[in-house]
């Protein structure tokens, strides 16, 4: 099933978590999706380690920084969701940067992806008129689903046209800040939360940035359609006995 | 047909292929906010006399424009040195930063960052947060903080702080990251002022335009000593390209004058120690713009390296990047040794000590080659006093 009817079908609590490719091991990747479909997650982020990272704190820049000295590619990373695609339909999207895609070449880069069974795209410096422009046709051929960002400072046009473009769902940043952020929920972000709950937008929504624990994703579910935790997951993932890591953290969250 | 417009920055944000805004939403507010309204604040008759006066009586402009006689004689041409060391903290940068802190005050921002490689911008960005009175924080390279370490200490001094910035190659590149990453977080209250001719648009051209007070003033003191306005070589040297952009700026569309770029060759351009960006570069994004960048086939920007800590960047501002595609400009580039010498030769021939970065400019006036009555600027972007310590290591 695509992104977008998994989030349709069930309604409400979508849990999405965030894990980078090739972290912390080369070979971690399909264990990691694996066992979190075994836990139940109903999405997974996948991160495509960038050098530069622009919008992620220094959790998930530690992390893409092993995952690349470990020796990942995106080849390598198309290799092992496609092995992950035998164990679990868990539907996967993937984050990373406009110029990974770029450099791949975006054609052979939504190709490769569509038949390693990644179903969507997360690229936060991908501007949204040269998605339409350029790409969108390109995305609905490969059937990539994609799902854009948007946060407390912006516009409503803005917000309408991150509805219309985003296939999978729209993806609501908590907070004007970078990835990895503790801290409770403020106000201010939950009537941040409820003025993007009553714009009737199609896309279902999905809550992420600073979402680490139960409380905090009790509190996007209540606004939204769900959340997506990164950082806080990254964090807990145990070098050691990397299953009972997982299997303990999502527990503590659901 | 009109000339102009063929390098100037097209109304959407590029130069040719090169350039627009590709940053993350987070960002979208400001970077749309400073794309309505940069031009029309800074072409604001208030904030054209503010900014002209504090370059005159603040910053000591203009900078003067000194015919070396020792490289005319050597290269066998006129070789003209634009004295932008003289400026009040030492460099070019100073002019961007005076621009932008009006800017900043006139769009409400209480909070500066900048990011820094020599040093140089950031001590030119808290010169400028001290005399206007606002928060500064400056993100330096680990690596850059030790080997520039006056300049650190200046910014200190002007009350700035300095934040190392520990990631990747822990230079100028990691710290224009730690700078877009404070600015994601403190998008309302901050300016960024980007310190070179990159990032996403409008900071090329707004940088750009800033800076472009060197080549005017080189029209007016060249016609003055010459009778010529336009020389037949301009050359500079290129980290992000600021200076480059200010002294090539009002010679763009004059195509009898040659435009030349010194990029840093490091430890040589196949030594994997290099940041020969036009050589070793292809398309793709760093920093929030599409230009010519160092990176491998999976898009991951590689390290690059260069002595001079303005010139250690893997990328080069877009607009460079379209001089070179479309053959405007040409490119020289000039290892770390060659750099060295020619800034000995320099202090010890002319009694100034340029910096390392303006070293490679002068650097590559040994692979050109001249007529005696060629005219060449040279932008002598930045005084030497902050490579002391690199030098006297590699002296012993
Ligand atoms: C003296 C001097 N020249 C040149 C540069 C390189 O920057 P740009 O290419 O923006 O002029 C620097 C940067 O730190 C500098 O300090």
């Amino acid at each position: 099933m695509n992104i977008r009817n998994t989030i349709d079908q069930k309604g409400k609590e979508i849990l999405n978590v965030y894990c980078t490719a090739g972290y912390p091991h080369l070979d971690s990747t399909v264990t990691v999706l694996k066992s979190l479909s075994e836990e139940g997650v109903d999405l997974i982020e996948l991160g495509m380690p960038y050098s530069d990272p622009l919008a992620d704190g220094e959790t998930i820049q530690k992390s893409s920084q092993v995952a690349l000295q470990n020796g990942l590619t995106l080849n390598i990373l198309f290799e092992q969701v496609k092995e992950a695609r035998q164990h679990t339909q868990v539907p996967i999207i993937a984050m990373g940067y406009y110029n990974q895609m770029l450099q791949y070449g975006v054609e052979k880069f939504l190709s490769k992806a569509h038949q390693s069974g990644i179903q969507g795209m997360i690229i936060p410096d991908l501007p949204m008129d040269i998605y339409e422009k350029k790409y969108a046709n390109l995305f609905q051929e490969y059937n990539m689903e994609i799902s854009f960002l948007i946060t407390p400072l912006t516009s409503d046009e803005r917000i309408k046209q991150a509805d219309r473009l985003s296939s999978a769902f729209i993806y609501v940043v908590s907070q004007t800040s970078i990835t990895g952020k503790k801290g409770e929920i403020q106000l201010h972000q939950k009537e941040y939360f409820e003025r993007i709950a009553q714009m009737n937008l199609h896309s279902p929504r999905l809550i992420g940035f600073g979402i680490h624990d139960k409380t905090t994703y009790n509190t996007a579910c209540k606004y939204s359609h769900g959340a997506i935790i990164g950082s806080a997951f990254i964090r807990a993932l145990s070098e050691g006995d990397m299953e009972a890591s997982i299997s303990n953290f999502i527990t503590s969250i659901r | 047909m009109t000339m102009k417009n063929l390098y100037n920055v097209s109304k959407d944000g590029y130069y040719g292929d090169f350039g627009g805004a590709f940053i993350p939403e987070m960002l979208y507010a400001n970077i749309d906010h400073l794309q309505k309204v940069y031009l029309e604040i800074s072409q604001e008759s208030n904030f054209v006399a503010e900014f002209e006066a504090l370059l005159k009586d603040y910053v000591g402009r203009p900078s003067p424009l000194y015919r070396s006689v020792k490289l005319s004689e050597k290269y066998g041409a006129e070789i003209y040195l634009k004295r932008e060391d003289l400026n009040h903290t030492g460099a070019h940068k100073i002019n961007n930063t005076i621009g932008q802190i009006l800017l900043a005050r006139r769009i409400g921002k209480k909070r500066i960052i900048a990011e820094t490689g020599a040093g140089q911008h950031g001590v030119a960005t808290a010169t400028v947060c001290a005399l206007m009175d606002l928060e500064c924080i400056i993100y330096m390279g680990e690596v850059d903080i030790a080997r520039q370490a006056p300049n650190v200490a200046r910014m200190r001094m002007l009350g700035a702080e300095v934040r190392p910035a520990t990631s990747g190659s822990r230079t100028l590149k990691d710290a224009t990251n730690e700078a877009i990453r404070d600015w994601i977080n403190n998008a309302e209250s901050t300016h960024y002022i980007i310190g070179s001719a990159i990032g996403p648009h409008p900071y090329p051209d707004m940088v750009t335009r800033f800076q472009s007070v060197i080549s005017q003033e080189i029209k007016a003191q060249l016609f003055e000593k010459t009778g010529d306005e336009f020389p037949d070589y301009v050359v500079a040297c290129v980290g992000g390209g600021s200076n480059a952009a200010g002294a090539f700026y009002h010679f763009l569309d004059h195509s009898d004058t040659k435009l030349i770029l010194a990029e840093a060759a490091g430890e040589g351009i196949d030594s994997g120690r290099s940041a020969a960006t036009s050589i070793l570069g292809s398309q793709g994004i760093i920093h929030g713009c599409k230009t010519l960048l160092m990176q491998t086939n999976d898009g991951q920007i590689i390290e690059p390296h260069s002595v001079s800590a303005g010139l250690d960047y893997p990328g080069i501002g877009p607009m460079h990047a379209h001089l070179i595609n479309s053959g405007r400009a040409k490119v020289y580039p000039a290892t770390d040794e060659e750099a060295i010498q020619a800034m000995l030769y320099l202090s010890r021939e002319e009694g100034i000590i340029p910096a390392l970065e303006t070293a490679h400019a002068l650097a590559i006036l040994e692979k050109m080659s001249f007529q005696k009555s060629d005219v060449v600027v040279l932008c002598l972007s930045g005084r030497g006093d902050k490579d002391l310590n690199t030098i006297m290591k590699y002296l012993n």
